[in-house]
């Protein structure tokens, strides 16, 4: 099997997903049926086929540097977790 | 009298703007019939009082320029609205408001439209039965002997159209998210051209496929919805520059000389005869309006689903890593910054995105990025290349939308691969870029709808439009919903 245990650990953490046991039994099994169904296209040849990331048949557009107010600090401020009016607050990063 | 909600959209605000029906009593008929309506599991968050108000003022303040003056709508709880909860249906998001507003749901204010609530949706858009939200699944108008799934992942807004409890409303499509629930519940769902409405605002799933567009109880009323939520937006780089055009003005059932394209490889194995026969039923009905119909190859077909299903969740698992529990939405405890994060998202996250979030990770990780993900997009261009040169010879492309009528809540959820069949005849189109529209056209022997697809050259929405216009004219699908919930 292409997933094991192993993968799944390696991908939750890759992820920044907690796992446990049973989540990582639950992924085995879901995720090496759904890489056995895309597999199929290892039947497809595809050596000199250019890959396409985008159907924007246009240029990137360009706008003016320019600074524009759009976004209200305490309003951004006010979706966080956590109730301070000035900053993020997150857990500890340096000792 | 037939009620106020029976009304297409159309039909509604020509009525406003003759001054036959106010503003406040067509908010009001939407507002009674979606409170008898909670059974539904439709509406998320509504907002009756702030549209009771609203439509008074309109008719003080009244504005018959306004394309959709008066209209009470709904939309998908995937559009950011200003000061209202968009949850994406994901606890990750329960609480937020956002700061700013949709361009696509800024348009439909601009022009007159009254926000109803927000609909229901499969989490983070990923599904095809409405099942993963965390607001619990949404149950279809039509039923047998069980509750039915009313697809995904726009299942909220195809069951609150069909039920009549929004006058139309929008979605977004990845895969299918607009058109397989529009079959499974007998409305009309148009998927535009990617880049014929902006992105920004929408909370993102998979950049390069996703689209927002209509759900409408009638072809014209999705003309008219694309023209207002069409046209370019500085504020999102793929959208393209074009403008919107009068699609509901140009509309014509005059499709004589139409060239359509059958595609041999949509023929699959295992589909119900009630389907094939609808098809049938479909070219019949073309011939008979002096289309000429011509079989076409799609040869890459079956690799889509296989596609889009390594290019989907990649784009996903790149665009979800934004919920960190920082900055908005859902946070749960961890003794460091690290494990703060992985508890959140663990706890955040339903089973099915976080699915998403694993497989596209394994994808792009080291070692297998070419061998997926870049095989992915290379399988991409040979699919876009075989539309390319089947449009050379044919106008549009008819099809199916979905492989079945709608299933019965619980019976696919074990087995994400049956889950994703759903999505067979609508994500070749998401993967090359083309606007799609799927309209009712008839009903299996359990009395369920069923849905006809047709396909487009790139931007040319207006003769998919047409083409479905001519046909919804000659079919006449009725709705059978009958209000056993109520």
């Amino acid at each position: 099997m292409a997933i094991t245990k192993d993968t799944v650990k390696k991908i939750s953490k890759l992820s920044r997903i907690a796992s446990n046991d049973q989540f990582e039994e639950n992924m085995i099994k879901d995720l090496n049926s759904i890489l056995k169904f895309v597999e199929q296209l290892n039947e497809v040849k595809i050596d000199s086929i250019e890959p396409l990331a985008s159907t924007v048949d246009q240029e990137i557009i360009k706008r003016e540097d320019a600074v524009k107010k759009m976004n209200d600090k305490n309003q951004i401020l006010s979706n966080s977790p956590t109730d301070n009016k000035d900053f993020y607050v997150v857990p500890k990063v340096i000792e | 009298m037939s009620e106020i909600y029976q009304l297409s959209l159309s039909e509604l605000v020509d009525k406003i703007k003759s001054k036959e029906i106010s503003c406040e009593d067509a908010a009001k008929s939407y507002i009674d019939r979606a409170s008898k309506s909670k059974k539904l599991n439709c509406y998320i968050v509504d907002t009756f009082e702030n549209a009771l108000s609203k439509a008074k003022e309109q008719d003080q303040n009244f504005n018959d320029k306004q394309k959709l003056f008066g209209a009470p709508i709904a939309v998908k709880d995937l559009f950011c609205t200003k000061g209202i909860q968009t949850s994406a249906s994901s606890k990750m998001l329960e609480g937020f408001k956002p700061e700013y507003e949709s361009t696509v749901t800024s348009k439909l204010w601009e022009h007159g439209a009254n926000l109803l609530g927000k609909l229901n949706c499969d989490e983070y858009a990923m599904g095809s039965s409405n099942e993963t939200s965390y607001f619990g699944n949404v149950i279809n108008p039509y039923r047998n002997d069980k509750d039915l799934v009313p697809g995904g992942s726009s299942g909220g807004s195809a069951s609150a159209v069909a039920a009549n409890l929004t006058v139309a409303t929008v979605g977004t499509d990845t895969g299918g998210s607009i058109r397989q629930p529009a079959s499974f519940t007998g409305i009309v769902g148009l998927k535009p051209t990617y880049g014929r409405c902006s992105r920004w605002g929408v909370v993102a799933f998979a950049s390069s496929l996703d689209q927002a567009g209509p759900m409408s109880k009638t072809v014209k009323d999705s003309a008219l919805m694309l023209e207002v939520i069409s046209g370019h937006d500085e504020k999102d780089s793929t959208s393209a520059k074009k403008e919107t055009e009068p699609f509901s003005q140009k509309l014509t059932s005059n499709i004589k000389g139409l060239k359509i394209g059958i595609p041999k490889e949509y023929k699959v194995e295992g589909m119900p005869k009630q389907i094939t026969d609808l098809w049938n039923k479909g070219i019949e009905i073309s011939k008979s309006l002096g289309c000429e119909i011509k079989e076409i190859s799609l040869p890459h077909t079956k690799y889509a689903l296989p596609t889009y299903y390594i290019i989907a969740p990649a784009e996903a698992s790149s665009n979800l890593a934004r919920y960190d529990g920082v900055r908005y939405g859902f946070r749960a405890e961890g003794k460091d910054l690290i494990e703060m994060y992985e508890n959140t998202r663990a706890m955040g996250f339903g089973d099915e995105v976080k699915r998403r979030i694993l497989i596209g990770t394994y994808v792009l990780s080291s070692g297998y990025y070419d061998a997926y993900y870049l095989k992915a997009q290379r399988v991409r261009r040979l699919i876009k290349n075989d539309f390319d040169e089947a449009f050379k010879d044919v106008d549009t492309i008819l099809t199916p939308t979905a492989p079945s009528s709608a299933f019965a809540i619980g019976q696919n959820v074990d087995d994400p691969i049956s889950m994703y069949l759903n999505d067979v005849f609508t994500v070749p189109t998401n993967l090359a870029g083309l606007p799609a529209i799927s309209i009712p056209a008839g009903y299996d022997e359990k009395n369920l709808p069923l849905g006809l697809q047709l396909i487009g050259k790139s931007f040319d929405e207006q003769t998919i439009l047409n083409n479905a216009y001519a046909i919804e004219q000659n079919i006449n699908f009725k709705s059978q919903v009958k209000d056993w919930w109520i």
